[in-house]
């Protein structure tokens, strides 16, 4: 171990490890007359990762976009780091550490790589407009500065040979890697991953895994995922919610959950015989 | 040949009045897919505020140009507020018509503000041929397009470094790219809009007394944004580069046709060659020179 390394000030601070990071109290979601989420209620507690299953249709989604401000419920509380949320926006959510990639990924697809990732660092630069249009002075320093962090974690994430390529051109597996890339240069206190594995081969879905295994042993990044691949849910997870139309039918330790009946029932199948 | 130069300069000149056109078009299409068909009137009514401020208050006029970016930018903030922010996911068609009823306000607007006589915008802009040019080349070229050429590249370059250096232009990129992605990495939709309506506002007035000192600032100046479509066309809808080139290749392909085709067919080629050039170019390439080309993975 290096001796100089300093122990990274803890995000979120306040918080320690293991306490409440994110609270949903009673949250309730219609469109018209169709219910997304009918009274849910968990919590997110900080460093663990947290996975949202269940089957198609059941909310998991919707949860997310309630939590990242996309959506606003019609009923209920989410309560952010010990303090009630009032309506806010996705831009709001975003300046207050809440980051997340999507189910089909949404990236700048005209944009290159680097320039994806360095929007996410847009909320960190503070310098002056009139400096970052001179491109020189302080701004340069400060763009310096984030590009050392986007590097960082482009290693971290082992896209350096795409750098420069505009996104829209890559494979699909690279574009989630590339999201992810992008919400991690936000640095984050709460990271949403909306199925980070879909559509992925079995080697792109362990790499996948090992990546947000590191992102939250290393940064203590709190994590909370939707993913259908069980194995890769039950490895990864600290503790699991499910949901079925919109309900919420269990929550616990991977094994407890795995074991109880109303999950098999509702998302493993009901055995026949 | 020194007939064809001539020709062909003079076409780059004219090129590039209307690039200064396509590029209003080109900012707002870029950051939010919407077509603005108040471009033109955009750039008549920035240009009979500049007048107006000079006529009624009497200041030297770049204090009124400095009034004037005021109140485009004011006038972006406005549109925002009362237009966009209720037409939020709508489908691009409906944010077009809102920008038709933009058109006809905004003429109105104007016509009530300032009146609807034509008036004469002389800002001290050279004018007449350049001696220089004729005395040493034998060439005629117009002081005015010597200099609306160089205002024009100088507003590229700014707008280039814009784009691809600052924060916000990055930003730009962003929410023409994938609104929700953008939303997502805290940027807000309706700052991006006020500042691409700005600037879309103020590459109006420049154009608008370019135009204007050519030919006084009237009606007609909003139609010159018909004549920007071609050059869109050409250009793609998307790229600032495609507005410029896009622009010259119609300047000069306009000039060229009418003196060397026109006598042939009869004459007076100038008023449609441009349309049927984009028209030829929609059947080959429809994204345009520039234009992003359509990836659609299935």
């Amino acid at each position: 171990m290096n001796a100089h390394v300093q122990p990274q000030p803890v995000p979120g601070s306040g918080i320690a490890r293991g306490d409440v990071l994110l609270q949903v109290d009673n949250v309730s979601l219609s469109f018209g007359g169709v219910k997304a989420i009918t009274n849910i209620s968990f919590d997110i507690r900080k460093g663990e990762i947290r996975a949202i299953i269940g089957p198609n249709g059941a909310g998991k989604t919707s949860m997310l976009n309630v939590i990242n401000g996309f959506y606003h419920p019609q009923e209920g509380t989410i309560t952010w780091r010990g303090e009630k949320r009032r309506k806010m926006k996705p831009y709001e959510a975003a300046s207050q550490g809440i980051a997340r990639t999507f189910q089909n990924v949404a990236l700048f697809r005209g944009m290159t790589t680097l320039d994806n990732i360095m929007t996410g660092r847009g909320l960190k630069m503070k310098k002056s407009f009139f400096w970052q249009c001179l491109h020189w002075g302080p701004a340069l320093t400060e763009e310096i500065e984030h590009r050392r962090r986007v590097e960082e974690i482009i290693d971290f994430l082992e896209i350096q040979a795409i750098r420069k390529t505009p996104v829209g051109r890559l494979p699909y597996g690279l574009q989630k890697r590339v999201e992810l890339a992008r919400a991690l240069a936000m640095e984050p206190d709460l990271l949403l991953l909306d199925e980070p594995m879909a559509g992925m081969n079995l080697e792109e879905k362990e790499d996948m895994s090992r990546f947000i295994l590191d992102v939250n042993q290393q940064f203590g990044t709190t994590i909370a995922l939707i993913e259908h691949d069980m194995g890769v849910v039950m490895d990864l997870s600290d503790r699991v919610v499910v949901l079925d139309y919109g309900r919420k039918i269990a929550d616990g330790p991977p094994e407890e959950v795995q074991a109880n009946q109303d999950v098999i029932d509702a998302y493993l199948g009901v055995p026949h015989g | 040949m020194t007939f064809f130069i001539e020709t062909v300069l003079s076409g780059l000149m004219a090129g590039v009045m209307y690039s200064l056109v396509a590029l209003g078009f080109v900012l707002i299409f870029k950051a939010s897919g919407i077509f603005n068909f108040a471009q033109g009137v955009m750039c008549l009514f920035a240009a009979l505020t500049f007048v107006g401020i000079m006529e009624k208050t009497g200041v030297p006029w770049p204090v009124s140009f400095v009034l004037t970016v005021g109140v485009m930018v004011a006038l972006a903030w406005v549109i925002e507020r009362f237009v966009l922010s209720h037409l939020v996911n709508q489908e691009p068609i409906i944010l077009f018509m809102a920008t038709i009823g933009l058109a006809y306000f905004l003429e109105g607007f104007g016509d009530l503000l300032w009146g609807s006589d034509v008036k004469v915008l002389n800002i001290g802009l050279p004018s007449g041929a350049s001696d220089w040019m004729l005395d040493s080349f034998d060439i005629y070229v117009e002081k005015l397009e010597v200099v609306a050429a160089v205002t024009a590249a100088l507003l590229v370059t700014v707008l280039a470094v814009f784009f691809q250096k600052t924060r916000v232009g990055r930003a730009l990129r962003a929410v023409a790219d994938d609104h929700q992605a953008a939303l997502s990495v805290g940027i807000s939709l309706r700052s991006i809009w006020v500042i691409v309506w700005s600037v879309a506002g103020i590459v109006a007035l420049v154009a608008g007394i370019m135009w204007g000192s050519k030919s006084g600032v009237q009606f007609s100046l909003s139609l010159i944004a018909l004549k920007a479509l071609p050059v869109l066309i050409l250009g793609g809808f998307t790229s600032i580069p495609g507005a410029i080139v896009g622009g010259l290749i119609i300047g000069v392909g306009e000039k060229v046709a009418e003196i060397y085709v026109g006598p042939m067919v009869g004459g007076a080629i100038e008023n449609w060659f441009a349309y049927m050039l984009a028209l030829a170019f929609l059947l080959v390439r429809p994204q345009g020179l520039f234009g992003e080309r359509i990836i659609e993975r299935v």
